[in-house]
């Protein structure tokens, strides 16, 4: 196979944009996926501070690189979760490929600051380890983003990501979730600006970006990851596109083209109506934050204990 | 020829198929959800393989739901 743009021989072939691509023009194409959706969605303006949520993992520190290169001032934020030995890699990939860059790491321990881990969350608030984990990090982003002064804070959700998000809220009708499923959520009192530049990449893609440029990032899949309903999805999604090349962009980017605006009717006013959560200051629509209420039943203290530090 | 899986790392000895297409076919892999990595750099499905070869098929697929 030839590289489409240069005809040197091929390293990776793309079905969706029926194309293979030598080294140096796929790290091009990498870089111009990432330029048009931050253009296109407007995610980030010229002269603005990006914290990058990074986990060792392909698609995050992918990322940082991708970002840097298109020349945006980003520093990275990796948040340890407390899973063992999984924690313990991923952690040194990120400290790693920081390192090796000289590049700003800022760093936050889940069990350290906040007194418990993902398990201890997830058997607290009742809720599956993903789903714990995710909040976690939610509020946890978005707190050092605003603490910190970012502008901006991006995460390295993929095509993929987003595609199979979209499956899980489409088949149960979540059509609040919907609402909200967007590549820019705009910053708001308490919230910073929320971007996702690589929804016009694939994992694949950027499993093979990482490769191609010697990014070394953790290949081991998270332990309590497996099951994950999400995952299931991919996989579906996966085997519909490997007989029909570009469906997982038509599904997504269709949505956002022809059906988000629908939902956003959804959402409401429902930003309007936050108060500061009475333990950590962010934003709520309870008394006191999801978040807050999953640390004080993981740590067995009593709720408004801890105060804003 | 040596394969080598992962998530869990392990490794199989299979007589070399005609490419790397083939062998995705013949392991039953979704090549959407895989990349393929011989000496160090990526290889397309159309890349022939022989008995000597060691090949890492490594799978992109990651991450919970957040």
């Amino acid at each position: 196979m030839k590289c489409g743009r240069c005809r040197a021989p091929a390293v990776i072939e793309v079905r969706r944009h029926n194309a293979g691509y030598c080294r140096e023009c796929f790290v091009r194409h990498c870089r111009e996926q990432v330029r048009r959706a931050i253009d296109h969605f407007h995610m980030i303006e010229p002269g603005e501070r990006v914290l990058v949520a990074v986990s060792g993992g392909k698609d995050s520190l992918g990322l940082w690189q991708l970002l840097r290169d298109l020349g945006y001032d980003a520093d990275g934020l990796y948040l340890g979760l407390g899973i063992g030995q999984y924690s313990d890699t991923s952690g040194r990939h990120v400290r790693d490929f920081a390192a090796e860059r000289d590049w700003t790491l800022l760093e936050i321990d889940l069990v350290a600051e906040y007194g418990f881990d993902v398990q201890d969350g997830s058997l607290a608030a009742k809720r599956a380890p993903c789903s714990a984990c995710g909040m976690s990090k939610r509020h946890i982003f978005n707190e050092a983003a605003t603490r910190h002064g970012y502008d901006v804070l991006a995460t390295g959700h993929n095509l993929d990501d987003e595609a199979a998000v979209l499956l899980g809220n489409v088949l149960r009708w979540e059509t609040e979730l919907l609402g909200r499923q967007h590549p820019v959520l705009p910053a708001a009192p308490g919230f910073a600006r929320k971007v996702k530049p690589l929804i016009r990449l694939g994992e694949r893609e950027l499993a093979a970006y990482c490769v191609l440029t010697n990014i070394d990032y953790i290949v081991e899949e998270c332990p309590m990851a497996g099951g994950n309903r999400h995952l299931g999805y991919k996989n579906t999604l996966n085997e519909i596109e490997e007989r029909s090349p570009g469906t997982k962009a038509a599904f997504v980017f269709g949505f956002l083209e022809r059906a988000h605006e629908r939902f956003m009717v959804e959402i409401g006013d429902a930003r309007d109506q936050l108060r500061p959560c009475a333990v950590c200051g962010a934003p709520t629509p309870a008394d006191v934050c999801a978040f807050c209420r999953m640390r004080a039943r993981a740590v067995g203290e009593p709720l408004g204990v801890r105060s804003v530090s | 020829m040596r394969v080598v899986l992962r998530n869990p790392k392990r490794e199989l000895d299979v007589p070399a198929p005609r490419n790397v297409g083939h062998l995705l076919r013949d392991l039953e892999i979704v090549a959407e959800s895989v990349i393929v990595i011989r000496n160090d750099t990526l290889a397309t499905n159309d890349e022939r393989l022989s008995d000597d070869d060691v090949v890492e098929i490594r799978p992109v697929t990651s991450g919970g739901a957040s």
